[in-house]
């Protein structure tokens, strides 16, 4: 179990080394000079230079490397060449607000995807399956962009239920958190229902229902737990998209987290907070991952730690 | 030279009375205004994009400023200004009284500082060119020397500006956000996050500061000049897509549209007529051109780069931009002294331009390429100037990429022949005909990495322009402006560029903002002025 969880927390390291390595060279190849675009557009060549000069960008690339790796073991991830503040200060400024949406997300996915999934496992091949595939086809293909204005002006211009935009109240959380949702709850729909039907066909769920357990609870006790694992691996993938999903969705919303912060450092080429926001993304990532590898075994006894 | 508070005074009270209208407007209220991306930067030294500037605007004070509305100077946070006889020291002394947000007296010593943190190569403030008329610069930027040398403190409240040589454009540079003095406790209390924290002598003060949220802006109630501002607060709303603020905007939560009207609703807001009176239209002191690379084979031909000139229908480019624009065929744009109505330049004349070609050699045309960003409406203009140069024979392939990199290509000497400036199009930074030229047709200027893209030098030009900059005297001041015309004229024969188009800012504003059109409509604020504005509720 401990060289398991060690073993696995190495390789984490490893995988966020490469991501700090492959968001260094960003720097390299993205086609605008940093230099060039802190002095303004009014600056001279030696004006630019030492511009240069003060940012530390004329020495070799290898210190260059180090001296970001030193700094980043510090905690200390640069300052922003746009708003010059610290990018740790930019950062946790915004980090509660995405933290909020895609805890609140997460919920509206699982909630939709699974009672979606359950009910169409058991009435399967009925009209309520179809029904649910063919929502959940449509959850799948449609783009963020037009979910979150859809459900925008549907239900706050049009029927005013909601704020149009913004943060602050529960009121504000439910549009952009069903956005995400909607879409995931598509995917975790058809997997519940796969998953599902499969474990619903197992020996023991006759056995469950032979000892006389009623349908209720051979379903949600005895089929979900073994019906859940896919689902719980997948959270753990699916982190990634949720980080690709806050860029889009705080845009459309304006919900001022690491997303809409991620889109404006894009479009003003902010190179250090472009960054930050990728290593921290990848921190996440990885870790939600270690997370469900660590938790699985707890859920289902028959995965071993080795 | 001597500029007397009284003068000044008059002159802004001529303006005040005709604004205020039959309904008399009390001070009070608030406003909300909304805008996509969050301001970068509060910092003067700083903050360089039109939402940012607009802010500090209301946050600091220039030693010079304009009145309301106008491009014509006045005295701001000095009270009274000498220039010498030769135009090279000018002596400012500051008006009595004027407090920071944090209680403290503005000093001569403030200014100093100012002006020295702008120029000090540390800051890395995209602004510190602009000083470079001030003795001691090259030393300070080279680290030569620890301080500009060129700025005294004489006395607590006088300051002393020495420059190298004569500069006309001085005490415009003196009225841009670059120069406003900030106070030296504030910004080491901050630890380098000024920007954040902003503390100025302006009209409004900073409240609130939610990143990616809000930005809010109180009233100072000990703003110098009395009466101002008419706001008691100026809300931002950042983060809004500017469709939803349109919508927002209907439903009566935003007062004002930062990133303006949305072009997909343009139309629609045009014609109907519940916003006929609440939209408002002015120039912008920009130009939008097309350039092309006088180095280069083949436009180092003049009769090619004018045959290019009488080729291009500009009046079917503005109509693709829904007429948000008017055509020009000058450098300068409208509005700007030196600026001429009655000049014609090169008209739309294919016919013309064949002949011109067949003159330069080049009776079948030739191929070349042309850059330009791929952001909207970039890409439509440019198939159009295509269509257009194709009837006379030139083949042009397009070239729309990210706009970095249109600009890396096009301040390179052997890249992008042709360059259309679009969405990058050169805006003045201060209201003096010296900011189009020295930047973007200057010898100087025509550097790698440079924004003179047409690679355009002409020595004999540069030395007049010298000359005209140092005519630093007012009441030379037409003389100097004719100098400019010279200048400009000469440039349009020399045919560099194709001025295509002067932009049209248009404002939508709540019914329920009022105020002189100077408040919406300033030359020098990129979306209003937030110390000129009413709001009609307020009791």
């Amino acid at each position: 179990m401990f060289r398991y969880v060690l073993s696995r927390i190495g390789q984490s390291a490893a995988i966020l080394f490469g991501v700090a390595m492959m968001t260094f060279a960003l720097l390299y190849v993205v086609p605008a000079d940093p230099a060039a675009q802190v002095a303004g557009r009014s600056a001279t060549h030696e004006q630019i230079e030492s511009v240069r000069h003060e940012m530390g960008l004329d020495r070799p690339l290898p210190v260059q490397f180090g001296l970001y790796l030193v700094h980043l073991a510090q905690g200390d991830l640069g300052r922003s060449y746009v708003q010059r503040s610290p990018v740790s200060s930019l950062l946790m400024a915004r980090l509660p607000a995405t933290l909020l949406l895609l805890s609140a997300a997460i919920l509206a996915e699982l909630a939709i995807g699974m009672t979606a999934g359950i009910i169409a496992a058991v009435d399967r091949g009925k009209m309520a399956d179809r029904l649910i595939m063919l929502l959940a086809f449509v959850g799948v293909s449609t783009p963020r962009f037009v979910m979150g204005i859809l459900l925008l002006y549907l239900f706050s211009v049009e029927l005013g239920w909601f704020p149009i935009g913004g943060y602050g109240t529960a009121s504000h959380l439910v549009l952009p958190a069903l956005t995400i949702g909607v879409l995931g709850g598509g995917w975790y729909s058809r997997m519940m229902r796969s998953s599902m039907v499969e474990v619903l066909n197992q020996d023991y769920i006759r056995t469950a229902r032979a000892k006389g357990a009623g349908e209720g609870r051979v379903v949600l006790v005895h089929g979900l737990r073994n019906a859940f694992l896919p689902i719980l691996a997948m959270i753990g993938i699916d982190m990634g998209q949720f980080m690709s999903g806050t860029v889009v969705v705080e845009s459309v919303y304006g919900w001022p987290g690491v997303g809409q912060l991620m889109w404006e450092s894009i479009q003003e080429i902010d190179i250090p907070v472009i960054m930050a926001i990728t290593l921290v993304a990848a921190v996440a990532i990885v870790v939600s991952n270690l997370l469900v590898d660590l938790i699985a075994p707890l859920i289902d006894p028959r995965i071993k730690m080795d | 030279m001597r500029w007397s508070l009284h003068v000044i005074a008059l002159a802004s009270m001529a303006f005040a009375t005709p604004a205020l209208q039959a309904q008399d407007l009390k001070n009070g209220g608030t406003m909300t205004v909304a805008y996509k991306n969050e301001m970068s930067s509060l910092d003067p030294a700083i903050g360089y994009d039109p939402p940012s500037w607009n802010l500090i605007k209301a946050l600091f004070d220039g030693l010079m400023g304009y009145e309301p509305g106008t491009t014509n100077l006045r005295l701001n946070l000095a009270e009274n200004l000498v220039v010498a006889p030769d135009g090279l020291t000018l002596t400012f002394e500051l008006r009595p009284g004027v407090k920071f947000h944090n209680g403290r007296l503005l000093t001569a010593e403030d200014v100093r500082y100012s002006i020295d943190r702008v120029v000090d190569p540390k800051t890395k403030s995209p602004g510190q060119s602009f000083f470079a008329a001030i003795a001691g610069f090259a030393d300070r930027t080279g680290g030569k020397s620890d301080r500009l040398a060129g700025v005294r403190v004489v006395d607590g409240k006088t300051v002393e500006i020495k420059l190298s040589h004569p500069d006309a454009s001085i005490l415009h540079i003196l009225a841009i956000n670059f120069s406003f003095p900030v106070p030296r406790e504030e910004v080491e209390r901050s630890g380098g996050d000024f920007g954040k924290h902003p503390v100025g002598t302006g009209a409004f003060r900073l409240q609130e500061w939610r990143p990616g949220q809000q930005i809010v802006l109180v009233r100072n109630p000990e703003y110098f000049r009395a009466g101002l501002p008419h706001l008691d607060r100026v809300q931002i709303n950042v983060g809004v897509e500017p469709i939803t603020a349109m919508l927002q905007f209907d439903k009566g939560d935003v007062d004002l549209l930062g990133d303006g009207i949305p072009p997909a609703k343009f139309t629609d807001v045009m014609q109907d007529p519940r916003y006929k009176d609440d939209v408002l239209t002015a120039s912008r002191l920009r130009t939008t051109y097309l350039t092309m690379k006088t180095n280069q084979k083949p436009f180092d031909d003049k009769r090619v780069r004018q045959a290019v000139n009488y080729a291009i229908n500009k009046a079917r480019i503005v109509q693709l931009i829904n007429g948000r624009a008017a055509v020009t065929s000058q450098i300068l744009p409208p509005g700007m002294a030196g600026y001429e109505a009655d000049f014609k330049g090169y008209g739309y004349d294919p016919q013309k331009a064949k002949e011109l070609l067949a003159q330069a050699g080049y009776p079948n045309g030739f191929s070349t390429e042309l850059y330009a960003t791929n952001a909207d409406p970039d890409p439509r203009i440019v198939q159009s100037i295509q269509q257009n140069l194709a009837a006379i024979g030139i083949n042009v392939e397009l070239k729309t990429l990210a706009g970095s990199q249109v600009v890396a290509a096009a301040g390179a000497p052997d890249q992008a022949p042709m360059v259309w400036s679009g969405t990058l199009g050169w805006g003045a930074d201060y209201p003096d005909p010296s900011d189009f030229y020295m930047p973007i047709l200057a010898c100087v200027s025509a550097t790698r990495g440079g924004w003179n893209w047409a690679y355009y030098c002409r020595k004999d030009l540069d030395e007049k322009a010298t000359q005209a900059n140092s005519i630093a005297d007012p009441a030379q001041n037409a003389k100097r402006i004719a100098l400019w015309q010279e200048i400009y004229r000469a440039v349009m024969d020399d045919a560099p560029w194709v001025p295509m188009y002067n932009d049209k800012r248009f404002v939508l504003k709540a019914k329920r903002l009022q105020g002189p059109p100077a408040a919406f409509l300033s030359p020098v604020m990129p979306l209003v002025d937030y110390t000129q504005v009413y709001a009609a509720d307020a009791r």
